[in-house]
């Protein structure tokens, strides 16, 4: 043995930059590297980048105008931001909605929470080398953008949900095309889980890399898969169900070293557990409404009333004119919900008039990034793609 | 129920630090003097509600309320899943508090942002810098008297001007 081997090497520190743009960043992010040889001294987050003040521009906007920003924000499951705005939207103002409704925002949340994580899985697995398993993914993912397309028109700016409903009901045989989807899922859940669960390299790349106890966990925040990965019981969707998540039958997926294998195995569970729910969904589809009742005054009329009667204009310009429409009464609202990534709420003062008073974002991966200086803090450097693709940072929701 | 032994407890331990106790659809919100926020955290933090889902802030330029800003706490129970509200008002003259950081690590970021576009400075905080603005950013975009399409800031963004020989180009 060369005298002095197993000790430090005595080199200077660098300071690397690794970002703005990378591939294994996942957006626009910074992080200022202080290294020795390869092992991570410090390393220093800086966002920020994609900031674009959505949370000013609510001040503006109407409350139905607004949701078509809230599609921006987590860019990879849109839907799961309309949901979560219009749920608290609705709490403002009080309104119920139609138990259709909330069974259709059932089945497109947990859609796009197969997506996102598929996406998030291949994403870590292409990091780190394994390009087979995102590919995969990806194939799968294309096929569920395909649905968002047929319900809502469109594959990424959804804008789906209306405050007190839908934009517009599923299409007819809808569910057909949903459980072609559903039956691959296992599918391609089973091939990436051969590629890469005993994978020798995937294990020796993922295991015991960026450990999170239980409480740095509480402490830091965390919530969703991050937290869950830790041992934490806590998913909002059983222990506070909003959107009739109570009548759903599925199971909680934990597991119990935190490190960013056990993230990758939740998030696989997870998409197992979606697909449950959404074939329970679709069988249990009541009929009805999708929008509250138009005496409300809450809902636009449907459009083929509007280019065709001179009342259904009428009705439609006194729900979107500047000085008519929706005004919910003087308070304040917070609604959180189960995004992909963890709790994603939103909290709205109204001061009772047509706008927002303020809008407030509570995103997941703000807290979910806030801990990432600590886990790489003694990491080689080749670890830092591993540990922020199993964080899912996304960047637009966490500049916002 | 925590919630109702908790809000006795702290009228009994902090009898001036309460300003008021509100509900809008079915949900709680104590309002409290600014200056005590950190001990009211602790009490509450200390009694079961362990998770502290997120910090934000209101100004109350034109909705009024105790005083100009409210620092807002969302508070989450894991054991009995229960959520509580605190706000904490500033006034205008002096928008400072103490921090939470040495409660909740997760409050490092959130305050950070709550000091680049409100201007609330907290005491205590390890490194209070601005974290989505750049840091030679005047202003806060927040709150009520900015102006939503800026302060002329876009006009007096740097421009790398490099010279394009079009000629040479056609």
């Amino acid at each position: 043995m060369v005298q002095g081997a197993d000790q430090p090497m005595d080199t200077e520190r660098m300071v690397l930059n690794f970002g703005p743009q990378h591939p294994s960043t996942h957006g626009t992010l910074r992080i200022i590297m202080e290294l020795e040889g390869e092992t991570v001294i410090k390393g220093t987050p800086e966002i920020g980048y994609l900031h674009s003040g959505f949370e000013k521009l609510g001040e503006y906007l109407d409350y139905n105008q607004y949701i078509t920003i809230t599609d921006r924000m987590n860019y990879l499951s849109p839907l799961c931001n309309n949901v979560a705005y219009a749920l608290t939207a609705e709490k403002l103002m009080g309104l119920e909605v139609s138990k259709r409704t909330e069974y259709i925002r059932v089945l497109m949340c947990e859609l796009s929470r197969i997506a996102d994580h598929i996406l998030n899985v291949g994403m870590l697995a292409v990091d780190l080398g394994a390009l087979t398993a995102f590919l995969y993914g990806f194939r799968l993912r294309e096929d569920i953008y395909d649905l968002f397309e047929i319900a809502t028109g469109t594959r990424l700016t959804t804008s789906y949900t209306l405050v007190g409903g839908l934009m517009r009901d599923i299409p007819d045989k809808f569910d057909e095309a949903v459980i072609k989807v559903l039956d691959n899922v296992d599918v391609v859940a089973r091939d990436i889980e051969t590629l890469l669960n005993k994978n020798r390299i995937w294990q020796d790349r993922t295991k015991d890399i960026g450990i999170i106890s239980k409480e740095d966990a509480i402490s830091y925040g965390l919530s969703g898969p991050m937290a869950r990965a830790s041992g934490i019981d806590w998913d909002i969707r059983v222990q506070e169900p909003y959107s009739r998540y109570e009548e759903f039958d599925f199971d909680v997926a934990i597991a119990l070293n935190g490190d960013v294998f056990d993230r990758y195995l939740v998030r696989m569970e997870e998409m197992r557990q979606s697909v449950k729910i959404c074939r329970q969904a679709l069988d249990k589809m009541p009929a009805g409404d999708v929008m509250v009742d138009p005496d409300l005054g809450f809902s636009l009329p449907p459009k083929d009333e509007v280019y065709n009667s001179i009342e259904g204009l009428i009705y439609h310009f006194e729900i979107t004119m500047r000085n008519r429409g929706m005004t919910p009464p003087i308070g304040e609202a917070y609604v959180a919900t189960e995004s992909p990534n963890g709790e994603l709420g939103f909290y709205i003062v109204s001061d009772g008039g047509r706008v927002p008073y303020r809008v407030r974002t509570r995103p997941p991966s703000l807290m979910n990034y806030s801990i990432f200086p600590k886990l790489i803090e003694g990491h080689m450097l080749s670890d830092a793609p591993a540990i922020i693709g199993s964080t899912n940072v996304i960047a637009g929701e966490l500049d916002r | 129920m925590l919630l109702p032994k908790i809000i006795t407890k702290v009228h009994d331990k902090f009898p001036s630090a309460t300003l008021d106790t509100t509900q809008f659809a079915g949900e709680d919100i104590i309002h409290i003097q600014g200056s005590y926020n950190l001990d009211v955290l602790k009490l509450f933090r200390d009694n079961g509600f362990n998770f502290l889902a997120d910090i934000t802030a209101i100004d109350n330029l034109t909705l009024g309320g105790f005083e100009r800003f409210a620092v807002v706490y969302h508070l989450l129970s894991h054991e009995t899943a229960e959520r509580v509200t605190i706000k904490a008002y500033v006034p205008e003259d002096q928008p400072e508090l103490p921090s939470a950081e040495s409660l909740w690590k997760t409050a490092d970021w959130q305050e950070r942002e709550i000091y680049d576009l409100f201007g609330i400075s907290f005491k205590g905080h390890p490194n209070l810098i601005r974290i989505m603005n750049p840091d030679d950013f005047q202003g806060h975009p927040l709150r009520k008297d900015y102006p939503r399409l800026g302060r002329k800031e876009r006009d007096d963004f740097p421009v790398v001007k490099r010279g394009i020989n079009k000629e040479a180009a056609q």
